[in-house]
Parts: C-alpha cells; sequence; structure tokens
C-alpha cells in the first residue's frame, strides 16, 4: 500500500465534508482577527511586538485540536472506520497516513494564521518595524507551523483512544486551558511541574519569556522538541492500541 | 411534573451523564487535595483556596448539559420528544431545570468535599466555614455551576451538535475570557463584562483572596460587586435560554 | 473459498461466537443463517480481520485477512449500509475507498452504473433511503472486482423491488464464479437464493449442508396419499409399522405418512390392490425445519433480559 495513496484518500475524506473546513478557516481567521483587534487598540506611537500579534494562536491551536480529533472520532462514530480498516487491514499505515495529513494541514494553517496575523499587523501599524527578523521573531511567527503540527498529532491520538467527539474534545479542550495553567497554583511543586506540561512548553518555544513558565529548565527549541516527544509517543502508544482492539 | 419525571428518565438512562459527574466532582475534590497537601507546611490555605478548582467540575458539568441535549439531535430522540409533548418551550425548559439542578447539587458535593478534604490535610491552616462571605465562596459554586448549565443547555439547543456546542462552552471561559484582556486599553474594560469572569466574580470578589483568584482569570478591577455579578450571569444564562427557545419553536425539529 | 476454523469470540463472560468452522466455496450462494443474536456478525466481522478472535482463525484463499494485499480486490462486503458519512457524496466514500486498494477513479463510475445511482452520486449520501444506502454499500463491496463476497442481511427493510434486484445481484456474482456469503435471519429469502446454508444458533455450527438437504432432514419429508379405499390402505401400512396420520384435502379423505419412501408406499398400495388418486412428496417449509434445528440453539432474549450476542447493538 504506498503511502501517497493513502494520504490522497484519506484526503478526499478530511476534504469531503464541511466540518473540516469549517475548522482550518476559523483557526485561520481567529488569530488573524485577535491580531487586528490587538494592533487597533494599541497606541499609534509606541511598537508592538510580535509576540503580541501572535497571541491569539491559542484561538487557532484549539481549533486545531478539534479539526484533528474530528477526523479520527466522526470516523468511529459513522462507522467509516470499519471500512477503513477493511481496505488497510494492517490499520497503522493508514491511521498514520491520515495523522500525516491533518498535521501537514495543521501547519499549513498555523503558518497563514501566523503570517497574516503579521501581515494584518504591519499594515494597520506600520511604527512597529514587525519582521522576522530575530530567531525570537522567527519562532514566534514560523514557530506556529510546528506547535500546530504537533497539537494535531496529539488530537489525533486523543481521539483514537476516545474514540468519541465529546469526550476527546472535552479532553483536549480542557487539559491545554485549565489543567496546566492551573497547575502552577499548587504550592511548592507546581511551577517545576508545569514546564514539563506539554502545551506550556510549547507556549515556550514560542513566545521564550514571556511565557507562563516561571523558571524554565529548557531552551525554546528544547521545549518544542519535547512537545514533539510527547505528541509521537502519545500516537505511538494509540496506534499500538488501535491496532489490537476489536474496530 | 411529569416533564421533569420524563426527562429524569431520559438523562439517567444513559451513561455519560453519571460519568460526568463522577469525573466533575472526582477533578475538583483531587485537584483540591494536591493542593492543600502541598500548602499545608506554609500553612496559607484559606477557604477560597480550597474552592479555586471548582472551574474543573464547572467545565465537566457544562459538557454534561451541553450533552443532554445535543445527543438528543443526534440520536433523533428529539423529534419522539417532539411528538410526545408538542410544547417544546415547557419540554426544554423542564431539561434544563433538571439539569441546572443536577449540575447545581454535584457543584455543591464538589465544593463541601473540596473543604473538607482540605481541612483534613491542612491542618496547620485555620478553615471553618463562618460569615456569609465564606458561604458564599463555598456554596456559591453551586448557582455558578446552575446557570452555567443552563447556558450550556442553550448553547446546546442552539447548535444542535455535540462537537461544536462542547468547542464553544469550553473555548468561552476557558480562552476567549481571559484572552480578551490582553488587548492593549479596551481588553480589560470588555473583560469585566464577560459572564463567567462576573460569575468568578461572585465567588471570590471581596474575599481575602480576592487577588490570586483573580489571576486565575486573568481578571483586574471589576466594577460592581459580587452580588451583581452572580445576577448579571444569571441574566445572560436565562437571556440566551430564552432565544433557544424561541429558535427551537420555531425551527424544524 | 473462505475457511473458518474454531473461531471464538468472547465478550467478557458472553460467548459470541463458540468454536465455529465452516468453509464458503465459490460458484454459488451461501446463505449464513440464524436467529438474531446467533453471532453472525460478529462472525463476518472477524472473517474481515475487524474484530480479533478470542482463538480460532479464519483464511481467505489460505491468508488472514490482515496480510491480504490490496484486500479489496480479494473480498468486498457490506456489512451495514449507514457505515457511510452523511455529509460525503456517494462518489466521495467510492473515491476513498478506491484509492487506498490503488483502484482506478474509472471503477467508481462503473460500480455506480452498476448499481444504478451514477444520477444521484454527487448528492450527501445522508439523505439516502434504506434502498439507495444498501446500493451504495453494494457498489462498495463491488469496488475492488473481487473474488469474494460478504453481505449482512442485506434486504433487511427493502421493500419488494429492492429484494428482488438484490437476490438477482447476488445470483449473478455466484454465477460468474464467485464466492458469495450472505447472511440472514430470513429462512423464506435464504431459500430463494442460497444453494449451500451455514447454520449457525447461539454462536455454534448446526449444519452445514444444501439448503433442500436441509430442509428434507430437518422437517422429515412427508408423503400424502390420497385413495377412495383410505381405510383398506390405513390398515396395510400399519402391519408394515408404518406411522399414518389423517387429514382432509378438499373434501376427501387423505392420509399423510411419515417415515418412509413414496416408493414403498406405492409398492404397498399395489399389493393390496388400492387405487390411488394421489401419491406426492411434501416437502417442509424451510422456515419448519430452521425452527426445528435451530430451537434448543436459539437465545431467548425475553428470558436473558440483555441481549448477548451483538448484532443489532450499535457500539
Amino acid at each position: 500500500m504506498s503511502a501517497v495513496n493513502l494520504i490522497s484518500a484519506e484526503s478526499i475524506k478530511l476534504f469531503s465534508t464541511r466540518s473540516p473546513w469549517w475548522c482550518n478557516l476559523l483557526a485561520m481567521a481567529l488569530p488573524v482577527g485577535f491580531a487586528t483587534a490587538a494592533v487597533l487598540s494599541w497606541p499609534t506611537d509606541l511598537p508592538i511586538s510580535v509576540t503580541e500579534v501572535q497571541l491569539g494562536y491559542q484561538f487557532g491551536m484549539m481549533l486545531v485540536l478539534v479539526m484533528a480529533a474530528l477526523a479520527v472520532t466522526t470516523e468511529y462514530r459513522f462507522g467509516t472506520m470499519r471500512t477503513t480498516f477493511q481496505a488497510v487491514p494492517g490499520r497503522t499505515p493508514v491511521l498514520l497516513a491520515k495523522t500525516v495529513l491533518v498535521a501537514g494541514v495543521a501547519g499549513l494553517v498555523g503558518l497563514v494564521a501566523a503570517l497574516g496575523s503579521l501581515g494584518v499587523a504591519s499594515l494597520l501599524h506600520p511604527v512597529s518595524e514587525l519582521g522576522l527578523g530575530t530567531a525570537h521573531e522567527l519562532r514566534a511567527v514560523l514557530g506556529v507551523a510546528p506547535v500546530f503540527v504537533f497539537s494535531a498529532v496529539i488530537a489525533v491520538a486523543v481521539g483514537l483512544l476516545v474514540r468519541q467527539s465529546a469526550g476527546a474534545l472535552a479532553i483536549l479542550l480542557v487539559w491545554p486551558m485549565l489543567v496546566e495553567p492551573l497547575v502552577s497554583v499548587i504550592p511548592t511543586v507546581g511551577e517545576p511541574v508545569q514546564q514539563w506540561m506539554p502545551f506550556m512548553a510549547a507556549d515556550h518555544f514560542l513566545r521564550g519569556a514571556s511565557s507562563m513558565i516561571a523558571d524554565p529548565v529548557l531552551s525554546p527549541a528544547a521545549s518544542l522538541a519535547y512537545f514533539g516527544v510527547v505528541a509521537v509517543g502519545l500516537l505511538a502508544v494509540a496506534l499500538v492500541v488501535a491496532r489490537r482492539r476489536d474496530a | 411534573m411529569t416533564l421533569l419525571a420524563v426527562e429524569r428518565i431520559k438523562l439517567f438512562s444513559t451513561r455519560s451523564p453519571w460519568w460526568c459527574m463522577v469525573v466533575a466532582v472526582g477533578l475538583t475534590v483531587g485537584f483540591t487535595a494536591l493542593m492543600s497537601g502541598f500548602a499545608n507546611e506554609q500553612g496559607t490555605v484559606t477557604v477560597g483556596f480550597t474552592q479555586f478548582s471548582y472551574q474543573f467540575g464547572l467545565m465537566v458539568l457544562m459538557v454534561m448539559a451541553v450533552l443532554a441535549v445535543t445527543t438528543e439531535y443526534r440520536f433523533g430522540t428529539i423529534r419522539t420528544t417532539f411528538q410526545t409533548a408538542p410544547n417544546r418551550a415547557a419540554v426544554l425548559t423542564a431539561k434544563a431545570l433538571l439539569v441546572a439542578v443536577l449540575a447545581g447539587v454535584v457543584a455543591l458535593v464538589a465544593a463541601f468535599l473540596s473543604f473538607g478534604v482540605s481541612d483534613l490535610l491542612a491542618t496547620n491552616s485555620d478553615l471553618s466555614l463562618s460569615g456569609a462571605d465564606t458561604w458564599r465562596n463555598v456554596a456559591g459554586t453551586g448557582l455558578v455551576a446552575f446557570f452555567a448549565a443552563v447556558l450550556s443547555v442553550a448553547v446546546g439547543i442552539l447548535l444542535r451538535q455535540s462537537a461544536a456546542a462542547v468547542t464553544v462552552v469550553l473555548v468561552w471561559p476557558l480562552l476567549v475570557e481571559p484572552l480578551v484582556a490582553l488587548i492593549p486599553r479596551i481588553g480589560q474594560d470588555i473583560q469585566a463584562w464577560m459572564p463567567f469572569v462576573a460569575a468568578h466574580q461572585f465567588l471570590f470578589g471581596g474575599q481575602p483572596d480576592s487577588a490570586e483568584a483573580a489571576m486565575m482569570m486573568g481578571m483586574s478591577e471589576v466594577p460592581y460587586g459580587p452580588w451583581a455579578g452572580i445576577a448579571y450571569f444569571g441574566a445572560i444564562s436565562v437571556g440566551l435560554f430564552v432565544v433557544a427557545l424561541i429558535t427551537a419553536s420555531r425551527r424544524d425539529a | 473459498m473462505i475457511e473458518v476454523e474454531h473461531l471464538t469470540k468472547r465478550y467478557g463472560r458472553t460467548v459470541a461466537v463458540d468454536d465455529l468452522s465452516f468453509s464458503v466455496r465459490p460458484g454459488r450462494v451461501t446463505g449464513f443463517l440464524g436467529p438474531n443474536g446467533a453471532g453472525k456478525s460478529t462472525t463476518m466481522r472477524m472473517i474481515l480481520g475487524l474484530d480479533r478472535p478470542t482463538s480460532g482463525a479464519v483464511r481467505i484463499d489460505g491468508k488472514p485477512y490482515r496480510e491480504l494485499d490490496r484486500p479489496l480486490t480479494r473480498v468486498g462486503a457490506l456489512l451495514d449500509a449507514k457505515w457511510v458519512h452523511p455529509n460525503r457524496s456517494a462518489r466521495a466514500h467510492l473515491r476513498w475507498m478506491a484509492r487506498t486498494n490503488r483502484l482506478p477513479n474509472r471503477r467508481v463510475d462503473e460500480v455506480l452504473e452498476t448499481v444504478g445511482l451514477s444520477g444521484v452520486a454527487d448528492r450527501r449520501a445522508g439523505g439516502f433511503s434504506l434502498g439507495m444506502s444498501q446500493r451504495l454499500g453494494i457498489a462498495a463491496a463491488l469496488l475492488g472486482d473481487p473474488e469474494i463476497l460478504m453481505f449482512d442481511e442485506p434486504v433487511n427493510g427493502l421493500d419488494p423491488e429492492g429484494i428482488l434486484w438484490i437476490r438477482q445481484i447476488m445470483q449473478r456474482l455466484a454465477s460468474e464464479g464467485r464466492t458469495v456469503l450472505v447472511s440472514s435471519h430470513l429462512l423464506s429469502e435464504m431459500a430463494q437464493t442460497a444453494e449451500e446454508l451455514v447454520v449457525i444458533g447461539r454462536g455454534k455450527l448446526i449444519r452445514q449442508c444444501g439448503t433442500a438437504q436441509f430442509v428434507d432432514e430437518a422437517s422429515g419429508a412427508t408423503i400424502r396419499v390420497r385413495s377412495p379405499q383410505v381405510e383398506r390402505l390405513r390398515g396395510a401400512l400399519h402391519q408394515q409399522g408404518i406411522e399414518v396420520r389423517d387429514e382432509v384435502v378438499d373434501e376427501s379423505p387423505t392420509l399423510v405418512v411419515v417415515g418412509t419412501s413414496s416408493e414403498r408406499v406405492g409398492e404397498i398400495a399395489a399389493a393390496q390392490g388400492v387405487v390411488l388418486h394421489e401419491l406426492s412428496i411434501q416437502r417442509g417449509s424451510l422456515e419448519q425445519a430452521f425452527l426445528q434445528l435451530t430451537n434448543e440453539a436459539v437465545e431467548y432474549h425475553a428470558h436473558n433480559g440483555a441481549t448477548t450476542g451483538n448484532e443489532g447493538t450499535d457500539r
């Protein structure tokens, strides 16, 4: 079974229903909208930084998580996962193809969202001289793409493990938005533990010193690597489970 | 009354509400236990501190409330429901009431268990339930969960689709409301009038640890008192529910 | 050729399929018969590698399903016509399936034509009637032009026209030399389509044989005799120890003879010089035969409360 065929089959699936389109459009529009709002309300004579412009990436990330999880859970809901496994009984190749496609789309969406935010901000706020000159700026903008890629991988994995839209979405939204930020409230251990939370690590990669992490052990680049390792590890677990389980 | 009884049967004859309730209490109390356990040494555990994790339970209860409606649409049972009781507003109100009361009770259980477990673990701190403000902080979570459930039922009715409705009720309070504050100049003024910020103000406003609690929501000063906060939150949730009722009555089932 | 060997599937303490062995040969329609909850769907899912057997194995032309290269070209199956995304068009559904097994898009158009869905191929499958969904499912099964085809309760809920169409297509597929396995809980349906039967109850094999043989054995063929000299014939048969029952057909007295051949009855009558107006073999209805054979194996849902098999449960 060639990889190209499987990815192409998955892309027919993904793009022949409406919800992925909606999720992806919103995932691009919301961050750009947030950037627009931020820039418009920023004092015209003070420069705004790339970090502030890119803050809305979190909206995009949530929608990417939703899109990627639904790509799996709707297949379980409508029974097409069985048809899929009937066509590719090895299961792992087709699930990998799905992950590659969904993650690739997520990466593109992230790139468009980030560049769109930057573009809108530079147009509306010429004083700021926003660009991709420094390493920090490069990370804050182009880094959104790999963060979205790994987020999608995590969402596919959770979708495979939970197999149920509402459950998977509840986990995928509550975890990064509530559990990870709230961990720091725990005295003594909260802050050291928090930086090992995957989405916090991703945030640290993108925003560096402005992230929520108090005393980072990892460098921003290492944080991204860590996020990727968590994502791929979770996917590996999900693939093993999906292979063993009754479809 | 019959409508309430019918909705009760429907809700409790499927598994997901049970799961949601268990997880709501477990997460809230578990997280509080973790917090209080580690905070014991410093002896800084306050009543407000024992309630910081109410959002865990709240989010799960909102998911439960959404699913109570959207699963009916998914399985087509909403048609059967409307067939057996053509007054849609009455049926949906019964459903909302039931789910909201249930959410309120579960939140209360979680709140008092959180307090209790902290009282046990934080031996160095002097915790007691005295004074109206303290009671508002603990028992108030029930009221917040009640209105949050009404709000969620409304979102469920309007969107009719689990994935979309769950996304909205989670992303709104957890991401939209905190991030709004980060819009320069106007952000914090807008945020003050966000519904879940108002609910938060009801629980923690004027409490000894209100500053720390406000940080969790990324909140700054709010220009109204705690009771105005819950009134505002309640008004928004009931208002949205009325909109949902009108929509559902007009629309094809 | 499908070979099922000692297949067992347990869900917790419930045994859905119990040491089941049978084989399905090419060139004919084989009926997979059993009451609801007997384990037919579970067995079919295991044949397709979707569910893991607790023990035992299934081989498709000598190999497990999971080891087949481009399996859609070897086995086509319709297990549930509703396994389609409701917002996806029929064509898109078939196109992604075709792509996974490197089948040309041309095949999609061909099978849509075969099942008569070309006109509605770009409509969303969620809006299809049951009959149309069933046709789409059959199109999906035919996509890889496979040698082996499996259909799970394909006529359920269809109108007479749809039922006829399904029967014809199954017979056509078998006449092309393919292996066709069709499940049903309706015996009358199997009598019309299947040449061979695999009968199961409570997950166990009851019988595998030809449809006609199954009926003969199960109901015990009876012989109907009409004669103006009924009393004399009855006496003669009794003397030979043959069991006889009285019946009245069209106002004329009739004997129903059990447990012997028509030849023997004729010889006895001739020896006695009895005039016969009718001497005929009566085949029992398939329905009767089935009930008789599966009686002890039938699952009594009413007594169990919960369904123990998986059929029909939406998991």
